[in-house]
């Protein structure tokens, strides 16, 4: 008998699963999709991006337009087909129409390849920051409020070459999108004014062994350019602080970011005073900053100081609550009067204005910053500069930027 | 006639729809009719998800279960059929894309796939047990960093994106029902043709090879021609896993085919069982639900430790998986019906 109620039970279970999704969510709740990585190297980012969305949903204290605010989360392992295949049982599955996400260059990539075929929902970026994801060939539903990997690189190279004086720079980044296009980023710069680049190493995301890249860097150049997020950033810098290695380091925005300055152990010797580049910077004082550190700080084991990817995904998840209260909650109508709305939206972030070009890509503020250690002994991102409202094409005119080429591993060069 | 006994013990005369099964019959009435209960999602993502890494495990159940050869190169072989397709008909990656129409390039695939795997097989033959383990898991990783590495061929990390399923007889293959139908057909095809190669003459050797090997040299046969031609036919069925798994992804990426992947395959055939081909299809169920579902019963951070106790349960509690399940159950499900009579 006890088996009979146990095949029945299990019986029930597999036809509730299979029913066409329950339409259980009533009228007054408004379903947003939370696309991050939760498995894989970027845990640890993944985790920080969902505490900065969740900022931006209490800060509003969970409604919007009236509504409750319904959270349904996505996991992907950084990989393009796990973040397809979580986009797809959130959209298809949950019924979200609006996604935030994913966090990592080639998942935007093949999630903006994904929002083509979804013409009814509304994507908007993670923190996601290939630059192809919006320059060539974009979605018309895919928005992305968070700056792309090069713009986050704006007055890097050029502060590494005229005030740190460094004239000839090898790079150690990974090899996807979002590194390419950091590289982009940090040499068109750099490479304009004057300096060289001799060597480039593009290293598999979640290396373990440093060692033959660290080998294969010239003894020569002034200073490393290290593009390398989460565990990879903190297994090179060890292994290249074991290794003797001396010769001072230029980060890439998530490279010091506060998921590895939080990290233990002897590398903070190596990393202050390393200059930088990105959306965000810890000593930031602007009374917007202080008051998102304050909230952002609530949320269950954040770090001294939200990362970029808190910071991204709070941006984003801020202008999807946005255009939902311009619309007054309302995508009955496939979203078009949402997007609409979105694509006009211009606001306050923490880290000032933010507003839309014509490809949906953000234009905002970047902050130069050197690492330094703050007064209880944490790791900060020192403000040392802001570069105030950069495009997607870094200030040049569009036809001429277009003409650089696409990003990849061979472009730019100078060597 | 020594080996006929060796297989399981089925009555020698039967008719066919007794050789069918009613079990067989009623699960293939319910897998015609899901589509008109399951909705899209349901249709592609668990349906034909489920159905193509079936197959694969499906490949993998053939080599261990009846050839003895526990391979970790499934998912390679799957890729190689995968990346075929990429690399021979349309992507909108800018790199290669032949532009051959597809019933050109999915047999080629397909034919690569099997060649692969023969090969794969060639070299792994000489080695038995955990040693065939970690041979082919040796294949498997370099193939994944190659892939991950080499721009000209694989187009690195990025793989190839913009893949299309094709249209023809007036439909669109990646239509949910039409994709999940076809996702049925071959799983169906390989199902049948492996509970049928059981029982033939070349899967009878090939099961008294796994039993003793010494033994069938003596007797004449060359083992290793037999193991190479097994792993030939699951190639087969693996690229044709691979080939149905570029379509349904609509794209392919070192990430298709990496370590984790390839260990994904081994748990569905093991979870499954191992000891009838339906075993892997029932694993593959159970895998893709976790994985998709997971998250909603626990939360984003702890879902894979519910995923991983899953697994160690049903582990646990039955050794040969979810049919050494059913194999418990089932005199007690008898036994029930006898005693609750009139």
């Amino acid at each position: 008998m006890r088996i009979h109620r146990r095949t029945l039970l299990a019986l029930a279970l597999a036809t509730g699963l299979t029913a066409p999704s329950l339409a259980l969510a009533a009228d007054d709740t408004i379903k947003i999709g939370l696309l991050a990585t939760f498995e894989g190297p970027f845990t640890v980012l993944g985790e920080d991006g969902e505490r900065g969305a969740m900022t931006a949903v209490e800060e509003v204290g969970g409604k919007v337009a009236g509504k409750t605010i319904e959270i349904v989360k996505g996991s992907s392992d950084a990989s393009p087909d796990s973040a397809v295949r979580a986009a797809r049982k959130l959209v298809e599955q949950d019924g979200v129409k609006v996604l935030v996400g994913p966090l990592s260059g080639d998942e935007g990539l093949a999630v903006k390849d994904y929002a083509k075929t979804q013409p009814t929902v509304t994507f908007i970026n993670g923190t996601s920051a290939a630059q192809d994801t919006t320059l060539r060939n974009p979605a018309e539903n895919f928005f992305r409020f968070s700056t792309d990997g090069a713009q986050w690189m704006a007055g890097l190279g050029t502060y590494a070459f005229n005030d740190k004086g460094y004239k000839k720079v090898a790079t150690v980044a990974e090899d996807y999108s979002f590194p390419y296009t950091q590289v982009f980023g940090f040499m068109a710069e750099f490479c304009k004014a004057g300096g060289k680049v001799p060597s480039k190493s593009w290293v598999p995301i979640g290396n373990k062994d440093y060692s033959s890249v660290i080998a294969a860097i010239p003894d020569d150049v002034d200073a490393i350019y290290v593009a390398l997020g989460g565990a990879d950033a903190v297994n090179f810098l060890t292994q290249y602080q074991q290794s003797g290695g001396t010769a001072p380091l230029i980060g890439g925005s998530i490279t010091v970011d506060q998921t590895v300055l939080t990290s233990k152990g002897k590398l903070r010797d190596v990393l202050i005073g390393t200059p930088a580049a990105g959306p965000t910077a810890d000593t930031n004082d602007s009374p917007s900053w202080t008051k998102f550190l304050e909230q952002y700080k609530k949320q269950p084991g954040a770090f001294p100081s939200p990362s970029l990817f808190a910071h991204g995904y709070y941006v984003n998840m801020k202008a999807a609550l946005l255009g939902f209260e311009q619309v007054g909650g309302d995508v009955s109508d496939g979203g078009a009067k949402l997007r609409d709305a979105l694509s006009k939206l211009s606001f306050d972030t923490p880290t000032g204005k933010v507003s839309l070009d014509k490809n949906r890509n953000a234009i905002a503020d970047i902050f130069l910053t050197e690492v330094t250690e703050g007064a209880d002994g944490n790791l900060l991102n020192k403000l040392v500069k802001v570069v105030s409202q950069v495009n997607q094409t870094l200030g040049i005119p569009e036809d001429e930027f277009m003409k650089l080429g696409a990003v990849n591993r061979d472009n730019p060069s100078c060597p | 006639m020594s080996l006929t006994l060796a297989t399981d013990a089925t009555a020698p005369r039967q008719t066919w729809l007794e050789k069918l099964g009613p079990g067989h019959v009623i699960l293939a009435v319910a897998l015609v009719l899901y589509p008109l209960v399951a909705s899209d999602f349901f249709l592609t993502q668990i349906g034909g998800y489920s159905l193509i890494f079936g197959m694969l495990a499906l490949s993998l159940m053939m080599l261990a279960g009846y050839g003895g050869m526990v391979s970790l190169a499934q998912i390679t072989v799957a890729g190689i059929a995968a990346y075929a397709i990429a690399i021979l008909g349309n992507n909108n990656s800018n790199v290669l894309g032949f532009g051959w129409p597809w019933w050109l390039a999915a047999p080629f695939a397909v034919l690569a796939a099997a060649v692969a795997s023969a090969l794969i097989g060639w070299i792994s033959v000489r080695t038995e047990g955990i040693y065939t383990i970690m041979i082919t898991l040796a294949i498997a990783t370099a193939t994944y960093y190659f892939a991950q590495q080499n721009y000209a061929i694989f187009n690195g990390h990025s793989g190839y994106a913009g893949i299309h399923a094709p249209s023809f007889w007036g439909v669109n293959w990646r239509d949910p029902k039409a994709f999940y139908y076809l996702c049925l057909g071959f799983a169906v095809l390989s199902y049948a043709a492996i509970l049928y190669g059981a029982h033939s003459t070349f899967g009878l050797t090939l099961q008294a090879i796994r039993d003793n090997p010494r033994r069938m040299r003596a007797l004449g046969y060359d083992v290793t021609a037999h193991k190479v031609f097994a792993w030939f036919l699951a190639g087969i069925i693996a690229g044709l896993a691979g080939v149905l798994l570029v379509w349904f992804n609509g794209r392919v990426s070192p990430g298709t085919i990496g370590v984790d992947v390839a260990i994904d395959v081994l748990i569905i055939a093991v979870i499954g069982g191992l000891r009838h081909p339906i075993g892997p299809f029932l694993g593959a169920l159970v895998v893709v639900l976790m994985q998709t579902f997971a998250i909603d019963i626990v939360g984003a951070e702890r879902f894979n430790t519910l995923i991983g106790l899953v697994f160690l349960v049903i582990v646990f509690v039955s050794p040969d998986g979810i049919l050494g399940l059913w194999g418990r159950i089932k005199p007690h499900l008898a036994q029930e019906s006898l005693r609750s009579g009139p």
